[in-house]
């Protein structure tokens, strides 16, 4: 049985169609869903992918986290269902509270696309058993609000509950505090990212690199296992 | 408040209209009168002194642009030629290409973010009229000296806007330029181009026909954003006691415009669209006397349907509003539930606004009295056409005598050295990343190529990886020195980046950008160029899609470098098979193709070491150019060559620095026998690429060349970490890296 | 027709790189004497029908939960005649 991945589409989402082609180059069936619709089709596992939903305005994420599939995606979320939210959707998961913390402008007031290398701090997520702690790895990362912040008390207990799952390498890009590039929730089955493994599937396209595929590849496993 | 109608105006013909200062000449006036057969209403008068601007009717330049059409090479690639919101090509497999660059100079000016950013969403909606997804976008951009307090003021907001905009629509921007020189200090150019993909049966085009059909406003409401000559209209003549109203700097909405595109899109592929106009300059103005002259001819609007931000606006004002963000659909009744509810999912205000009408008058009603009663095409198409007189300069022939290559040359290695550095580090050649970085290029994962790059290149089809290639050319400076060779050496150099690519140059499309028409000397410039220009389509086979000419770039009396920009569209079958800039393996041997002379008139060795603009451009060939990219394309598609990289600005050293650093190796060259060290490094012949060999394919390579008649000299091979020129100097990898990459980000960051 | 303004601020403690690079221009431009600049929202409602005590409650409840993230954000509400 194919494993059964819903992207999400928001108004103004720009990546979900690269999303979509990255749970198929995987080897999993990739399933729209539109953000009006509470209903999620039964899938197994939703990305929430990049892009400036909302333009971004009010504050990126803060308008589609109250979507009417959010509503459903929260529910099943802390139910255990494997979500992963990239860029815009880390975003939208911190607007939505289930991942602590949230994003600011990034400090030199600039968007910035490049290819970002990231060491994996752990492989203990529904997104990551596919690559080993201490990996380094490199897939693009493109925003403008991408400088991660929380409380002391938050950042010490993200450390040391093993949550920080990447960290940026040769320099952070945007300011955010202890270099954290993504994170996961206390039971793992939650992860945001800033970088764009969807970008990272293909040798012909982009970076050259398929260094993002390992994410689609691991939430396979979890789910033929599961 | 007398609302000017039809009738009224019929009844008092003495009634004194503001039409001087809604800039229409006498004559012009008179002649919109004897069309009408009366006075114009105030609307009407709105609608014909924006609709025979120079911006929207092309009046000084018309005459000289019909060349592209009567010099056009004949191609079956052309789908879609001049006259429509953009050109579209047949690049192979059932794909259709569009593409267009335009200008948006003089509003990044006055404000650069908003300027630049409206500016990419007015080139995206012409992209999504002609029926095609938008796939990337390029921004050629000039500014003043690098260093000058203003360029800082414009620059940085020019490139937050473009990011602003487009990164938010979801376009990877993928190719483009940025030139400085003092000459665009008061006018800086920010071009934009875009392309769409779109099957052969989804191209649409801009005419309203079929009695009956509805006409549908949808997108951004209404507002007064760039009124300026409707608000005099409004507050002198017709209402003195409303507030005057200050001419709104428009202001873009990239998520309106992401809205626009996916409903557009949903509405192509179920085919509820009979004809389709975006709004840009002129407003609804605009759309519906072309979506009327372009159709049957007739069309009947009501103003009062016009969804608005702003209630206090007049009819005048509504009909010139230059409002960002939206679109005019042409639907037939039966589908316009379907379209409306297909704008509703994607949250877009749509509006039946009108209807397509027997005859040919375009009727528009407020209030339910008729204040516009116009034959279209008298206001779309039948414009005035001006033949501004033209003269060579009187000081073209000092400037062409003025031989750059009498300037002083560096004496001895050492010296030779010092310029090389000095080139390499001057703002023209530095790296652009600071820019460039600030464009996601990643977006719709299809970008095989991006800056800095020959040539854009993006992905068609996944499975076939059938590609398309864009690239943008304009040197100003050669176009100061002689404007014919200047254009087609324009068109050369975007050419040979296209071909360098991997790619078969299709077509082109042209931003024309000049001073004032009313200056002879300048005029004479745009029609060598535009001569330049047309011979050199059609002796390369490329025809002009279609583009835009800016005209008025110039601060009082000194008008810019004529700058005529190119940018040519290529076809690739594969594009696992295109060639990078980036050096790739020690032991590839470098060869220079084609004929390196003593030519620096307009170099960037003159400008950097000497701040000289004289003498005359490097000669043009374009036969040359036609062989090098035939060959540079089948070496590509062959596999027996790993990199290729055209000769431009800065000649050979800043070709080879450009590849290493990419590549992250470095290079020894052998300076031939034949050339002078100097020479070698910093001519700037046309015709010429350098293109890293597999020692392997060597003899193929060069067999090929041979029986084609191609130079192809060995000058060197691709070797450790730094650049070496034998017997001259070498520079290493670390401090190559230093003088390209730090000198933008010091100046701006 | 009653307007209500809402003033959002980044917490003190969060880097306000905006406001700092607004601070950094001002001597530039001839401003002296400004020590510090921070830089936020303000959002102006249009409220239907009287803003009486029920009507700010649920303009507070807006601001807490939609018109500012209180992660890293601070409101004030307050009513403009």
């Amino acid at each position: 049985m194919t494993a059964r991945i819903g992207v999400v589409t928001f108004p103004g989402t720009l990546d979900d169609r690269d999303t979509q082609r990255a749970v198929r180059v995987a080897g999993a069936e990739a399933v729209p869903l539109w953000h009006r619709d509470k209903d999620v089709k039964q899938v197994d596992a939703v990305v929430l992918p990049g892009g400036f939903s909302y333009g971004d305005y009010l504050r990126a994420g803060a308008i589609s986290r109250f979507s009417p599939v959010m509503e459903t995606i929260i529910g099943q979320a802390k139910a255990g269902m494997p979500v992963l939210g990239i860029c815009n959707g880390f975003q939208v998961l911190t607007e939505a509270h289930l991942l602590p913390g949230a994003m600011l402008r990034n400090n030199d007031l600039h968007f910035v696309c490049r290819d970002q290398r990231l060491r994996v701090e752990t492989s203990g997520t529904a997104w990551t058993s596919d690559y080993t702690a201490g990996q380094q790895i490199s897939i693009p990362l493109k925003n403008i609000d991408g400088r991660y912040t929380a409380d002391e008390h938050t950042l010490d207990e993200l450390e040391a509950e093993g949550r920080v799952v990447f960290r940026y390498l040769d320099g952070n890009p945007n300011g955010s505090l202890r270099d954290i590039a993504g994170i996961t929730n206390a039971a793992g089955n939650v992860v945001g990212l800033m970088p764009h493994p969807e970008h990272a599937v293909e040798s012909l396209i982009g970076t050259g690199r398929t260094d993002g595929l390992g994410f689609f590849t691991s939430v396979l496993k979890k789910l033929v296992d599961a | 408040m007398t609302l000017d109608t039809v009738k009224h105006a019929a009844g008092t013909p003495d009634v004194e209209l503001p039409w001087r200062e809604l800039g229409l000449k006498q004559d012009e006036y008179a002649r919109v009168r004897e069309i009408l057969g009366r006075r114009p209403t105030g609307a009407e008068l709105a609608m014909y002194s924006v609709m025979w601007s120079e911006h929207c009717s092309y009046k000084s330049s018309k005459v000289h642009l019909k060349q592209f059409g009567e010099k056009a090479p004949r191609t079956d690639a052309l789908l879609v030629g001049i006259g429509e919101n953009a050109g579209v090509v047949d690049v192979g497999e059932g794909y259709a290409v569009t593409f267009k660059v335009e200008s948006h100079n003089h509003p990044s000016y006055v404000e650069p973010y908003q300027g630049a950013a409206t500016g990419v969403g007015g080139i995206v909606r012409d992209i999504i009229a002609m029926g095609a997804r938008p796939v990337a976008v390029v921004d050629p951009l000039r500014m003043g000296a690098a260093d000058h307090p203003d360029t800082k003021r414009v620059l940085p907001g020019v490139v937050a806007g473009i990011g602003g905009y487009g990164n938010c629509l979801g376009l990877p921007n993928i190719g483009g330029e940025l030139v400085f020189d003092a000459c665009y200090q008061g006018n800086p150019l920010v071009n934009a181009g875009a392309i769409g993909v779109m099957r052969h049966e989804d191209i649409h085009l801009a005419k309203a026909s079929g009695t009956g059909n509805k006409v549908i406003l949808y997108g951004a409401r209404t507002g007064g954003d760039g009124i300026g000559g409707a608000s005099i209209l409004a507050s002198e003549t017709f209402d003195a006691t409303k507030p005057s109203k200050r001419p709104a700097v428009q202001v873009g909405d990239p998520f309106q415009e992401k809205l626009l595109i996916e409903c557009t899109l949903e509405a192509f592929a179920e085919k509820l669209v009979v004809g389709i106009q975006d709004l840009g300059a002129a407003g609804l103005s605009c759309a519906t006397s072309e979506l009327a002259s372009n159709g049957s001819g007739g069309m009947r609007v009501e103003l009062d349907d016009v969804p608005l931000r702003d209630s206090t606006l007049s009819p005048e004002e509504i009909l010139m509003s230059e409002s960002q963000e939206r679109m005019c659909a042409v639907v037939e009744p039966a589908k316009v539930e379907r379209f409306l509810a297909i704008c509703e999912k994607w949250d877009v205000i749509a509006t039946v606004i009108g209807e397509v009408t027997d005859g040919n008058r375009l009727e528009i009603f407020w209030h339910g009295e008729m204040i516009v009663d116009v034959d279209p095409r008298t206001v779309a198409h039948e414009g005035p056409t001006y033949e501004r007189p033209y003269a060579r300069p009187s000081w073209q022939d000092a400037l062409q005598a003025d031989d750059a290559g009498r300037l002083a040359r560096p004496a001895g290695s050492a010296e030779l050295r010092e310029q090389v550095v000095a080139l390499l580090s001057s703002p023209n050649l530095a790296s652009k990343a600071w820019v460039t970085d600030q464009y996601d290029r990643f977006v719709q994962g299809n970008t095989v190529l991006a800056q800095p790059e020959d040539a854009g290149m993006i992905r068609v089809n996944e499975e076939t990886g059938l590609g398309v290639a864009i690239a943008t050319d304009g040197n100003g400076r050669y176009a100061k020195l002689d404007p014919y060779t200047g254009a087609q050496l324009a068109l050369a150099e975007a050419y040979r980046n296209v071909a360098a690519s991997g790619a078969k140059p299709l077509a082109i499309s042209d931003c024309l950008n000049f001073g004032s028409p009313e200056d002879p000397d300048v005029m004479w410039q745009f029609v060598e160029a535009v001569r330049g220009l047309a011979d050199g389509c059609l002796t390369l086979g490329t025809p002009v899609t279609g583009g835009n000419v800016s005209l008025y770039n110039q601060t009082g009396d000194v008008a810019i470098h004529p700058t005529p920009v190119v940018a040519v569209l290529g076809v690739i079958d594969d594009v696992a098979r295109r060639t990078p800039i980036a050096f790739k393996d020690e032991g590839h041997l470098l060869y220079l193709l084609g004929d390196t002379r003593e030519e620096f008139g307009g170099s960037a060795w003159s400008q950097v070491v000497h701040d000289h603009l004289g003498g005359m451009p490097p000669a043009v060939d374009l036969d040359r150019e036609r062989l090098l990219g035939e060959i540079l394309i089948s070496a590509s598609r062959d596999g027996m060559i790993d990199a290729a990289h055209d000769l431009s600005d800065g000649g050979l050293i800043a070709a080879v620095t450009e590849s290493c650093l990419r590549g992250g190796l470095g290079a020894r060259l052998v300076v031939p026998d034949a050339l002078s060290a100097f020479t070698f490094l910093f001519s700037e012949s046309a015709g010429r690429a350098m293109v890293a060999v597999p020692r392997s394919e060597e003899l193929r390579f060069t067999d090929m060349c041979g029986a084609r008649g191609l130079p192809a000299a060995r000058i060197g091979v691709v070797d450790g970490s730094s650049l070496e020129v034998q017997g001259e100097f070498s520079l290493s990898l670390e401090e190559l890296r230093s003088l390209h990459e730090s000198p933008i980000p010091s100046l701006l960051g | 027709m009653a307007r209500v303004v809402v003033d959002v601020m980044l917490k003190p403690e969060i880097l306000d790189p905006q406001g700092q690079a607004v601070q950094r221009a001002l001597p530039r431009l001839g401003f002296a004497g400004i020590s510090d600049v921070r830089q936020g929202k303000r959002f102006e409602l249009e409220v239907d029908g009287p803003v009486d005590d029920a009507a700010l409650a649920r303009i507070r409840e807006m601001a807490e939960t939609f018109l500012a993230n209180t992660v890293i954000e601070d409101f004030n509400v307050k009513v403009e005649s």
